[in-house]
């Protein structure tokens, strides 16, 4: 059979990868192999020119290795020991706190996942009803895009506090400033995707008289949908930074935002406290694409690659 | 050119294309009338509007003078009643349905019943024998095949007129006459009128009632050949004395509405 045939609605070329469990495997495999490596030469670069920890307080004492290089940016302040980082999990978050820091922060991440999730939701859908508009309407697209495109240069830090204003001391504030940032590379996207269909396909649907709704539905939507998990995959981490950032300026407590403030503050004593938090947030959203691409694994389950007889 | 009920009726149509400060007149005086189960093809070379006939038909695009009926209706209005399939030189299946799902678009959007969609995709995918890839994704399968599937989409809703714009324009000589024995077939068993676009002259002689020879600059027809060739039309037939004739007739047609060789054409 051939394999190259024209008039295919969709290149192959951007027809998702898809991979199977094996795959999936040599994933984590790989990840986990890299963060290793980073490890290594984090602790490399410390053993050459790291200052020891107690040396810069100026109380020295016997460290149990002597880097050859004093580099101040190595210290043991601005880039403590992975293993400090490592444990600060498991120690208190604070000296009299009876929690570990571990689960202050996997409560601080659902937390900040809740409204980030939210906002994700929100973002994604004000984000398709644009791009559904803009994509029937020229006049609106060359009306409202450079306003969508300005509302992204607007600094969120400067925003959140206006929204917590308008909406209260609590997540949904929080939430709305993450949708507005996860909104924007849906609408983009989208408004590409739903534009996407082969003109024929358009003039098939005329023949059979299709209302714009039955032509959004039957091809504007499915064709549009590798070009919406794209922008699916950066609103969702998008939907994070947006959910931290919002939680920062507006004080709103639980959150990653709030941790990320307090451990900042708590710096010079405990550096390892803030990398572990940045850790955290970090993996949030890890977690965040992850289910993204589950998603649209299960989406494109029948968009296979060419299966060769 | 038939005694029987018109199926299209084109009269004095005219398309200009207006673009930066030039106008081209795309087709200028066209007069046509298709009779009921006629097989006809418009030939001619590129940029002779033959595909913007077809598409003026099939109220893809409007004229810019001039009067298109199909079934006594004018063309928007046949249109809205679904009352023909249309068939592109590409394909142009949905690779996120099967085969099966493919058929049943034009249904879906009709809003016929499931279970009634899926009996005529039965149907259909039968006619055209590829009952076996119903379960298949487009990708799955050879242009040929694709274009079979393609036929049986346009037909699924059992249009009186097919409309065919190139369809096998991209397919290999061999092949392309496989198709051609296909359609045949297919047309004698369901009664249909076909309009069928073509840049082929064995094609055309072999399938058409008549066929249509159209020139460029502007778009008109100049000549309407009666193809008599007995049917069914097999193999035996490529190779009769009639069928030379009948091949050599068109291409003279084609000749002499072509004048001259402008520069561009000589390429």
């Amino acid at each position: 059979m051939t394999t190259a045939v024209p008039g295919l609605i969709r290149p192959s070329s951007i027809r998702p990868r898809v991979i199977g469990v094996g795959g999936a495997v040599r994933s984590v495999g790989a990840f986990l192999l890299v963060l290793v490596v980073l490890a290594a030469v984090w602790e490399l670069a410390k053993a050459i020119g790291g200052v020891p920890w107690r040396d810069f307080l100026g109380s020295p004492i016997d460290p149990p290795w002597n880097p050859p290089l004093r580099i101040k940016q190595l210290n043991d302040q601005n880039l403590p020991h992975v293993w400090d980082v490592a444990t600060a999990f498991f120690q208190p978050a604070t000296r009299n706190s009876p929690h570990s820091l571990g689960a202050i922060l996997i409560d601080a991440a659902v937390f900040t996942g809740r409204s980030a999730f939210a906002g994700f939701v929100i973002g994604g859908i004000f984000g398709t009803a644009l791009a559904v508009i803009f994509v029937h309407s020229r006049l609106l697209e060359r009306a409202l895009v450079p306003y969508v495109i300005a509302s992204q240069t607007v600094p969120i830090v400067a925003l959140a506090p206006m929204v917590v204003l308008w909406i209260g001391r609590d997540w949904t504030s929080v939430a709305l400033v993450s949708a507005y940032l996860t909104f924007f590379p849906v609408t983009i996207a989208g408004i590409r995707g739903l534009a996407s269909p082969d003109p024929r396909a358009l003039d098939l649907m005329r023949t059979y008289a299709a209302d714009p709704w039955r032509v959004l539905w039957k091809v504007r939507f499915p064709a549009a949908m590798p070009y919406f998990f794209t922008a699916f995959k950066i609103a969702a981490t998008a939907s994070v930074v947006g959910a931290i950032v919002g939680e920062e300026p507006t004080g709103i407590r639980g959150g990653l935002g709030r941790a990320i403030l307090q451990f900042n503050e708590q710096y010079i004593t405990g550096p390892e406290k803030l990398w572990a938090t940045v850790l955290a947030s970090a993996a949030l959203g890890i977690v965040f694409f992850g289910a993204v691409r589950v998603v649209e694994l299960v989406v494109f389950r029948n968009r296979q690659a060419v299966i060769e007889a | 050119m038939s005694e029987r009920a018109s199926i299209v009726d084109v009269q004095q149509v005219e398309k200009r294309f207006e673009g930066a400060g030039a106008t081209t007149v795309a087709l200028q005086g066209i007069n046509l009338t298709i009779g009921s189960r006629e097989f006809v093809s418009l030939i001619g070379p590129s940029g002779c509007g033959k595909s913007t006939l077809l598409r003026l038909v099939a109220d893809l695009t409007a004229p810019s003078a001039g009067q298109i009926t199909i079934n006594g209706k004018t063309a928007p209005r046949a249109r809205m009643d679904r009352d023909y399939g249309m068939v592109f030189q590409a394909p142009v299946l949905f690779d996120w349905r099967t085969i099966d799902e493919n058929v049943q678009l034009p249904l879906e959007v009709m809003g016929v019943p499931r279970a009634a969609r899926r009996k005529r995709s039965v149907e259909m995918l039968s006619l055209v024998e590829l009952s076996e890839f119903s379960r298949h994704h487009p990708w799955q399968l050879s242009g040929g095949m694709q274009q079979r599937a393609a036929i049986a989409r346009a037909l699924a809703f059992e249009p009186k007129l097919l409309l065919m714009d190139e369809p096998f324009g991209a397919l290999d000589e061999m092949t392309r006459e496989r198709m051609n024995d296909e359609l045949l077939r297919i047309w004698e068993r369901t009664g249909t009128t076909v309009v069928f676009v073509t840049h082929s002259i064995p094609e055309a002689v072999f399938l058409s009632s008549s066929v249509v020879v159209m020139s460029a600059r502007p778009g008109r027809i100049t000549h309407t050949i009666e193809i008599d060739l007995p049917r069914p039309r097999t193999d035996a037939t490529r190779e009769t004395e009639q069928y030379f004739s009948l091949i050599t007739q068109v291409r003279e047609a084609l000749r002499a509405g072509q004048g001259p060789i402008a520069p561009e054409a000589a390429l």
